[in-house]
């Protein structure tokens, strides 16, 4: 059987990224394995302008973005394979796919897993009524409209103020279509401010929150949907109908890590629906590695490109049998925080790590607090943290030195 | 009276001006300087798509080089609607120069082979 010494599966950009990384650092045998007929990843439908200013310190569209990580694999030689499905991993990193009918397996060293994330559907969030065309995703819509020039709908109604949701509202109304509302069943929008100013605002789009569809009504197509009012419980509220005509209803109610090739390898996950991992981006398997929108979803593709780095910088470091082992320091979500990236540190690693956490509800004036057991090892102050943006949170090789046990990260009001 | 968010960091204040300019509700001064220059000449940058002729069922993406005027977006989407390319493109081709005479021109932001 081939063997390779890197599998990057998933040519988005945190897989991109992790190849460049692992290159750099001078591992030569890598192949990246990606589905679709180019490298690119979700970004390539995304065409609004915001990405970079991390990266590149400019502001570029989805599509500037990844071509400059895609010249660098060019440039770089490192070889790929275009509409090359993965459709098994195993433990030993036997890896099969498919690629122009015929099925392909070899053997790598080390893998990555950057396989990116899949919307939830109307299935997933149970919506009741009519099953009648006009009810799409907002990822399904956005690659209609920004690759294929197709028009969704006329009439549209957008359930879910996520990012995602609130782009595809200005981007519909841009192009002729009448965006009604968006709805949000939350009693706040889990889209960045300056996404419901730019998006919603300037086109005096509605945003309706603790409001969700109770019902959607059509024959073939989408007529109309209602909205109600929900409680606390997200229970519908009898008497807040609102009847909306509209024939297309746009999804953006959730994004979730796609890992099923860790299914076979009992790979442990966490509360981020993906998997353990530790400051190598390693999972709880030898030898793989998660990053991007497989490991945690992000919102900003500038963190999923560092994110990836580090995972091909642990891959290098594994397949040169320099890596630390031993996962000894455990990171805990504390008071109001839902997660934290990685779950385990390792404390040897000799290297500045970056947390990635997210809150759990909006809130001012915050002290986001690290300790190591009762001993606090450094509190930063935040005047606003909204669970949408994702906190970074850099422990220099110092303050990792301070860590004796495991770490919480908590916050507290000021 | 005016009252918007401020875009510029996640506390998204929410800002008020009054008819004489005073800007309240910003925690810093960054939110002032941004209200003003809502209230005087608020400018978005337009991101969209144009057809490729010689490409079935085929968009490709464009931007304007600077902000416009947000008054004038709706205008400027009607001329860009109007135009189209051939594929190959290239990021940065540009499809029209100084569009509306805004100083902007439509450009390219995908490669298509
Ligand atoms: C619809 C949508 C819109 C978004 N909009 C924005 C935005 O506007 N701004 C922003 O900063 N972020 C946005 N994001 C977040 C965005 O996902 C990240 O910024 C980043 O692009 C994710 O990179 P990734 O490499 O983790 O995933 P992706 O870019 O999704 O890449 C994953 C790649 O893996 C491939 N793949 C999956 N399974 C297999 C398999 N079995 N075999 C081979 N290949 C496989 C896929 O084809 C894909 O190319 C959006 C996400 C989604 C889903
Ligand atoms: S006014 Fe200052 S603190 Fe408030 S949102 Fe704007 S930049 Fe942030």
């Amino acid at each position: 059987m081939r063997t390779v010494d890197l599998v990057v599966i998933g040519g988005g950009s945190a897989g991109m990224a992790a190849a460049l990384q692992a290159r750099k650092e001078g591992i030569h045998d890598i192949l990246i394995l990606e589905k679709e007929d180019s490298l690119g990843g979700i970004l390539t439908q995304c065409i609004h302008n915001g990405f970079g200013l991390t990266e590149f310190k400019e502001e570029l569209t989805g599509p500037e973005y990844l071509q400059r990580f895609v010249d660098q694999v060019i440039t770089e030689k490192i070889p790929y394979e275009c509409g090359a499905q993965v459709l098994d991993l195993s433990k030993d990193k036997v890896i099969s796919y498919s690629k122009d009918g015929k099925f392909e397996t070899l053997k790598a060293k080390a893998v990555v897993m950057a396989t990116g994330c899949y919307e939830r559907s109307a299935g997933a969030i149970q919506t009741p009524g009519d099953r009648c065309s006009g009810i799409i995703t907002a990822g399904a819509a956005q690659k209609y409209c920004n690759i294929k020039g197709y028009m969704v709908g006329k009439r549209v109604v957008i359930l879910g103020s996520g990012d995602i949701g609130l782009i595809m509202a200005r981007r519909l109304n841009l192009e002729g279509a009448k965006v009604i509302c968006v709805s949000e069943i939350m009693p706040y929008s889990a889209g960045l401010n300056r996404n419901i100013q730019q998006c919603l605002k300037d086109y005096d789009i509605p945003l309706y929150l603790s409001r969700s569809v109770s019902r959607t009504i059509g024959k073939d197509r989408l007529e109309k949907v209602i909205l109600s009012a929900v409680d606390e419980k997200m229970n519908f509220i009898p008497g807040t109908e609102m009847e909306i005509e509209c024939d297309t209803l746009v999804l953006s109610v959730g994004l979730i890590p796609y890992i099923s090739l860790l299914n076979n390898v009992d790979c442990p996950t966490s509360s981020t629906k993906g998997a353990v991992v530790n400051n190598y981006m390693e999972t709880m398997i030898d030898g793989i590695f998660s990053c991007g929108n497989c490991l945690h979803v992000h919102d900003v593709v500038d963190f999923v490109t560092d994110e990836g780095r580090t995972a091909g910088h642990g891959a290098a470091l594994y397949l040169q049998k320099r890596i630390h082992k031993e996962n000894d320091i455990k990171t805990i979500a504390g008071n109001g925080v839902s997660y934290i990236v990685p779950q385990f540190i390792n404390k040897n690693a000799d290297e500045n790590i970056t947390l990635k956490l997210r809150v759990r509800k909006p809130l001012k004036d915050q002290w986001v607090m690290i300790k190591s057991g009762d001993n606090l090892i450094q509190k930063i102050y935040k005047s606003a943290v909204i669970p949408s943006e994702m906190l970074l949170i850099n422990l220099s090789k110092d303050k990792l030195a301070q860590i004796t046990d495991n770490l919480t990260i908590q916050l507290e009001d000021k | 009276m005016k009252e918007f968010t401020c875009i510029i960091c996640p506390r998204g204040c929410s800002l008020k001006v009054d008819d004489n300019g005073n800007v309240t509700g910003n925690f810093c001064p960054r939110g002032k300087e941004y209200a003003i220059n809502e209230i005087t000449n608020p400018k978005r940058t337009i991101t969209t798509t144009i057809r490729v002729k010689n490409r079935k069922d085929t968009v490709v993406s464009v931007k304007t080089t600077c902000a416009v005027p947000k008054g004038m977006i709706f205008e400027v989407m009607k001329v860009i609607n109007t135009l189209s390319v051939n594929a190959p493109t290239r990021i940065g081709d540009v499809v029209l120069e100084n569009i509306l005479d805004t100083g902007a021109n439509i450009v390219i932001t995908k490669n298509i082979d």
